[in-house]
Formats: C-alpha cells, sequence, structure tokens
C-alpha cells in the first residue's frame, strides 16, 4: 500500500434550508479544494460522492455525475456512498484505499446534503430511515428517540444520576456553541448557556432541543493523492495513518454492548492499529455529536475516556481546546451543523486546517494528529480516520 | 371509530409469521432448534450458528423496561394526539430485546427495570400491536 495524502480542501458554509442543490454545494466545495491543491478539474481522475437523501429531498438520483460535468471533470467514474449520516466518511475511506492501492494518483471526495429544505417533518421521517425503519416507525421512534433511550441506558448502566448526566451533557453542547460562534462556516454562530440549555424544549424526554443538533444545507470536499504527487504539489502535505469501517445490527440486536457502539470499537480499533497509534496520540477529535449524548458514548469507544468517565471530563474542561484533547473545535454537528452527506468529509476539512495551524482563535496549538469519528444511523455504520501532519 | 393514521407494520417474507401472531394476540419469536437462541429481529438463519433449523416459540408477554424515551414533540402527525408517549426498549424474559410503548400509566411514572407486561393494540383490521404496560401488584 502506498502512502496517502489530504491536499486542498473546500467546504461550502453550512447553513438552514437555502436554494442552492446538493449538486451546486458540492461543486462549490469541490472547486475550493482543487484550487488549493493547485490542481485543475482535468487532474482528477475518480469522484466518491456522500449523499444521503437527495431522492428525497430533491428528487434527484446520482449527484455524483452531475457534478463532474459541472466542474468540468468530464467523464470521470463518480460514484455515490450511502451510509446514512456517515455517507461521505465511507465515501473517503473508499477512496483512499483506491489511491492506497495505486489505481488512482488523484481523486476528489466530498459529500453534500440539502436536508434543512426538507422541512422538519419530513427531514426527521427520511432520517428515520438511517435506523431500523420496519420495527421504529409504528412506536413512533426516530433518533431523538433513540438517542433519549441511549441517555436513559447510559444512566443506569455507569450509575450516573440523571440530573448529572444532563447537566455534562448540556456542557457538550455549550461547548460546540462556543465554538460554532467562533467558526465563519458554521450553521449556527451564537453561545448558549447553562440555562439556555437546561430551559430548552423537551423533545424526546431526556433529551431537550439543546441536546440535538440541526438539519442543514451544505457540501465539503477533499483532494486524496499519492505520495509521489503530493510531495510535487505542496508542502504540507496532511497524510492518511489509518482508516476503519464496522457495520452494526439494529438497536435490538446491539443488546450485549449499549450504550457501548460495538461497531465504534471495532473502526477506532483498525484505524489505531493501521496508524501504529493510539488514544493518547490524537491532539484533536471531530466527532459524531449529532445529540450531546453521542459525544459522551463516543469518547469511550474511540478509547479516549474510560466507559462512564467521559462526562465527568467534559464538566472537568478535559475537551475544550487545551486540555487532554480538543474535541469538536469546528463546533461539531450541534453547532458547524449536520448536512448528512457532507458531514464526514467536512470533519476532514476541520482536521487537515486544524493540523495546518490555520484556524485562528479556534486553533489546537501545535496540532500533529487528528481524528475524525462518523456514525450512520444508530451503529449501523462507523467509519474513522487518523491524519498526521507530514512536516 | 377514527382512521388509524400512523405509520403501519410492513410484513416481510421473514416476519410475516410475527404479525400474522399479533393478529391472534400470540406473541411469537424464532428458537434456533440447534443452539436454542430466541432471535430478533426475524431471520431465515440463526446469526449465532447459522443454522436454519427453527421452531416457533409463544413468548410470555412479561419482561422489563431496558430503557425508554418520552416524546414531547411529535415528528409524524399520526403521533400528535399521543403526546407525551414513552417508546421502550423491553427485555422479554425469554432473551430478546424488543422495541415497543408503554401504555396504561403516566409517562413520568416509567422507569429503568420495571417490570411490565403485554398489551395488544388493535389497530386494524389487519395489525395488532404489542404494547406493553406496567406489571400491577395487586393485593
Ligand atoms: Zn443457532
Amino acid at each position: 500500500m502506498r502512502k496517502v495524502a489530504v491536499l486542498g480542501v473546500g467546504m461550502t458554509k453550512f447553513s438552514g434550508k437555502q436554494t442552492k442543490t446538493a449538486v451546486e454545494l458540492l461543486a462549490e466545495a469541490a472547486m475550493d479544494a482543487i484550487n488549493e491543491s493547485n490542481l485543475k478539474p482535468k487532474d482528477i481522475q475518480a469522484l466518491f460522492v456522500g449523499n444521503g437523501l437527495g431522492d428525497f429531498s430533491e428528487g434527484q438520483m446520482q449527484p455524483q455525475a452531475f457534478v463532474a460535468d459541472y466542474i468540468g471533470a468530464f467523464n470521470i467514474p463518480a460514484n455515490r456512498y450511502e451510509n446514512a449520516c456517515a455517507s461521505s466518511s465511507a465515501a473517503f475511506r473508499d477512496a483512499f484505499m483506491w489511491v492506497a492501492s495505486g489505481f488512482y494518483d488523484i481523486v476528489l471526495v466530498g459529500g453534500a446534503e440539502t436536508a434543512a429544505k426538507m422541512g422538519t417533518p419530513l427531514a426527521t421521517r427520511t432520517f428515520a430511515m438511517g435506523s431500523d425503519s420496519r420495527y421504529e416507525s409504528p412506536c413512533g421512534l426516530t433518533f431523538p428517540g433513540v438517542f433519549g433511550l441511549l441517555t436513559h441506558l447510559y444512566s443506569k448502566k455507569y450509575g450516573i444520576p440523571l440530573e448529572k448526566l444532563k447537566q455534562q451533557m448540556a456542557q457538550v453542547s455549550i461547548n460546540s456553541h462556543y465554538y460554532g460562534a467562533r467558526n465563519a462556516k458554521a450553521h449556527f454562530r451564537k453561545e448558549i448557556t447553562m440555562d439556555d440549555a437546561m430551559n430548552s424544549a423537551m423533545v424526546s424526554q431526556p433529551l431537550q432541543l439543546y441536546d440535538c443538533c440541526p438539519f442543514s444545507d451544505g457540501g465539503s470536499a477533499v483532494i486524496l493523492a499519492s505520495e509521489e504527487k503530493a510531495k510535487k504539489l505542496t508542502n504540507k502535505p496532511v497524510y492518511v495513518v489509518g482508516v476503519g469501517q464496522a457495520s452494526a445490527g439494529n438497536l435490538m440486536s446491539q443488546k450485549d454492548y449499549l450504550p457501548r457502539i460495538r461497531s465504534r470499537e471495532l473502526a477506532s480499533k483498525q484505524a489505531y492499529d493501521m496508524a501504529k497509534l493510539g488514544p493518547k496520540d490524537i491532539d484533536v477529535i471531530e466527532l459524531h455529536d449529532c445529540f450531546s449524548i453521542a459525544t459522551i458514548i463516543a469518547l469511550e469507544s474511540v478509547g479516549i475516556f474510560e466507559y462512564g468517565k467521559s462526562g465527568e471530563a467534559v464538566m472537568k474542561g478535559e475537551t475544550k481546546i487545551g486540555g487532554k484533547i480538543a474535541v469538536n473545535p469546528s463546533g461539531g454537528l450541534k453547532a458547524k451543523g449536520h448536512p448528512i452527506g457532507a458531514t464526514g468529509t467536512a470533519q476532514v476539512y476541520e482536521i487537515v486546517k486544524q493540523l495546518r495551524g490555520e484556524c485562528g482563535e479556534r486553533q489546537v496549538e501545535g496540532a500533529k494528529v487528528g481524528m475524525t469519528d462518523t456514525l450512520g444511523g444508530d451503529g449501523g455504520t462507523i467509519c474513522n480516520a487518523i491524519l498526521q501532519r507530514g512536516w | 371509530m377514527t382512521t388509524y393514521n400512523k405509520p403501519l407494520p410492513q410484513p416481510n417474507a421473514d416476519d410475516e409469521f410475527f404479525w400474522r401472531g399479533c393478529k391472534k394476540h400470540k406473541f411469537l419469536f424464532q428458537k434456533c432448534l440447534d443452539c436454542g437462541l430466541i432471535r430478533w429481529p426475524p431471520s431465515f438463519l440463526c446469526p449465532q450458528c447459522w443454522s436454519g433449523n427453527t421452531t416457533i416459540i409463544e413468548a410470555s408477554g412479561k419482561g422489563k423496561v431496558y430503557t425508554y424515551a418520552v416524546y414531547h414533540l411529535a415528528y409524524h402527525e399520526g403521533f400528535k394526539s399521543d403526546l407525551p408517549y414513552v417508546t421502550a426498549i423491553i427485555e422479554l424474559e425469554e432473551g430478546p430485546h424488543f422495541l415497543s410503548n408503554i401504555t396504561e400509566c403516566n409517562p413520568g411514572d416509567v422507569k429503568c427495570d420495571m417490570p411490565v407486561e403485554i398489551v395488544w393494540d388493535d389497530i386494524t383490521a389487519e395489525f395488532s400491536l404489542p404494547k406493553f404496560k406496567p406489571v400491577r401488584v395487586t393485593t
């Protein structure tokens, strides 16, 4: 296998409902990534695109083909990945393998979604298609309920009183909003307080509004290249040193592990083993905080904190910039936003910017190694990637 | 009778027996004849030992609340009149975990590990949904 580097990265501002289509959003992000790489669209050999709900939100299949044409990367092979909220992370891992194998030298991987334009009822219903809708729909269960179930379960398994856990969860959201307020590309750019979080509307008890990420519109893209090409094009290559992916069945099938997410434990181990690194080596992580409790669970399944302990670490400030590990300095899904198909490569975007030292007041000083973590459905897909500064 | 406007079960080849059983108020599960696993969701082979040798058993309908969440916001028109409603994973005494709703109680009284028993909700001419209610201690 060859070493693979990330060259340029691009992303649109994440937002609420807007008029641009997924194709336009992805093309915009793609051109930023291509320009940053000192390449032209004709240099791209293949396109890998994450898009979850385009069929429903826009009545449009295969946006990937139209994006290739739109940016003038005429007739290149273009594939779409649907892994619910982890779509572009699955695309990223496959694109990595194609370059690592030697088949391609330069590829574009990205994602786009126009989830906000659907409105909350349709969006929630279509998001629910990412879990086991056969048995969840008749009961009225959707993702906010799934993470409500996991919150009560977490409280029970680790003996943490719900009131205390809710404060820890609120602090997760407060941190995300703090960084989101400082990220020009974030969907929500305002800070929130503990009172705001605790007094927000009840959604799926114990989850309140500020425990939940928004539906967003947006696009993101990155260029992957072989080490040889990368060395010619940039003096700041960021290497993809580890990747992992695993799957799981519905929540009922995961009963021996919950609230631990087994697919995440397996995917992150693959990534660590490949990188020959461990959780203690990670300086910054962009992880899948679709709900505040999801951050607490994820931090444990990727091995950063012990089971039942990450809420305490959040309260001590260990997950903020300057703490033990910087978690979601972009604002995460909670504040940066969650345009499903774009989320994975937007996490890569932030990690690359952090490793290059381009994040201004959100910069994690001296960050050398970063990690991404993306969840599709309720554990159905987990993708992890570890990126390392190459200079 | 008002029209039922929530999402209905969509029986498939694997779980058709289950929904037919529900209609007769029988709570049926597949049991592997080789390793003994009682499984959910239904499948034509046992995910534990890959045997296709299967029998059907009737579960007692008793279990406890493994975990739960109470909806205060409806994502679907059909659930609006039920607010607040309780979704829960029930740990059945036979082993499988089953996703359902807790009814016939104040949502605020639901707790993890509380004993529950099945109650049938005859929603349409074709379907009955297995739901659960707290086991009341009678003196
Ligand atoms: Zn078996």
